[in-house]
């Protein structure tokens, strides 16, 4: 009884100090609230899925400058494909998780944030397409362009820190 | 299997791998995919200064970074393995366009003749390298994701606004790609 208790006033404090709230409603996106606290080594697991998923993206060609100039001319079929089968998988597994109420590995619930609607969305979107049929990167590719060897690409990822630093400067002047 | 692994993966393979990656990282640990995130928390952990974008605890979002630095991990994994040194397979139109403005090479993912270090210091690697980086990091903030967050996990969970947002990424490249980018590759 007693180390029940305590356990149970152990975790409180975790709940409680969780009170990150400011983040999310600003980006909600990729944002994480979990209350469960882990040791720092539990992140290599997610350093394996992002090997794994650099390796696709080079795999699949679509960190290619040139493969996204192809989608962009309407040239070929391939990065519809990898980009349009990704989703629909993606869309099955999160039906699935939703459908079943699947658990994480720690017998937590999977949350899912739903994603408020601004102008952020229309100009920042554009501003983004921009740059990506420039740099023929999104921000996963950079990263990949980097590990093969393109190395002034590291250029290209400091100029999207300092834009993403210029973005939140200006973040309160810009419409949303 | 390792000369099979070393030939471009069709897209009916790479696609539905990319899209497991959804439930993989929702499973592990509650993580939403998504990659630009990663930059908001380089910048928070290096220099928020004052500014409230960027004054949270970074450290709660470490996994982020993890997953990046893996993906970079992933890319020269690929390069060194996983490689059999073959161009890439375009369009020939594309091919032929390109070399009109000397771009010849097709081995590297980005065009070696586009993308080095002497090219930093011309209008056109400027515009493409800085300027095209900078776009994507203001702009993917701004649209609040990415390729991966609004695209692909958000479009898996039926959102409407990364719909909206997919539709604009895809209408600013059409627009840089075809009627931009031959003026900027003349520089």
């Amino acid at each position: 009884m007693n180390n029940t208790t305590q356990a149970e006033m152990e975790i409180e404090p975790g709940i409680e100090t969780n009170t990150d709230f400011e983040v999310s409603s600003l980006d909600e996106m990729c944002i994480n609230e979990s209350t469960l606290h882990h040791p720092w080594w539990f992140n290599l697991k997610y350093l394996f899925t992002g090997i794994l998923f650099g390796i696709i993206l080079v795999k699949s060609e679509v960190i290619s400058w040139f493969r996204i100039q192809e989608m962009f001319h309407l040239a070929s079929f391939h990065m519809y494909g990898v980009i349009g089968s990704a989703v629909v998988t993606g869309m099955i597994s999160v039906f699935i998780i939703k459908k079943f109420n699947i658990k994480t590995i720690y017998g937590e619930k999977i949350e899912f944030h739903p994603k408020k609607m601004n102008k952020g969305q229309i100009y920042g979107g554009l501003i983004f397409g921009f740059g990506w049929a420039l740099t023929g990167a999104c921000p996963g590719p950079l990263f990949a362009q980097i590990g093969t060897g393109a190395l002034v690409v590291i250029v290209t990822l400091l100029s999207a820190i300092l834009g993403t630093w210029v973005f939140g400067l200006l973040r309160e002047e810009l419409p949303r | 299997m390792i000369e099979f692994l070393k030939q471009p993966w069709p897209w009916y393979v790479a696609g539905p791998m990319i899209g497991l990656t959804v439930p993989l990282l929702l499973i592990i640990g509650n993580k939403r995919l998504g990659v630009s995130s990663s930059l908001r928390h380089i910048c928070a952990a290096c220099a928020p200064l004052k500014i409230p974008f960027f004054n949270y605890d970074w450290k709660k979002e470490a996994w982020n970074l993890f997953f990046v630095g893996g993906i970079l991990a992933g890319g020269f994994i690929a390069a060194t393995f996983l490689m059999n040194g073959q161009p890439i397979n375009i369009d020939p139109h594309l091919v032929s366009e390109y070399s009109a403005y000397g771009i010849h090479d097709l081995h590297s993912s980005v065009p070696a003749e586009l993308f080095n270090w002497h090219q930093l210091l011309t209008a056109r690697g400027l515009i493409m390298i800085i300027g095209g980086g900078f776009m994507v990091g203001f702009g993917t903030r701004y649209a609040g994701g990415c390729t991966s967050g609004h695209s692909i996990m958000g479009l898996s969970n039926l959102q409407l606004p990364s719909l909206i947002a997919t539709i604009c990424f895809m209408a600013g490249g059409f627009m840089m790609s075809n009627l931009l980018l031959p003026f900027i590759l003349k520089l």
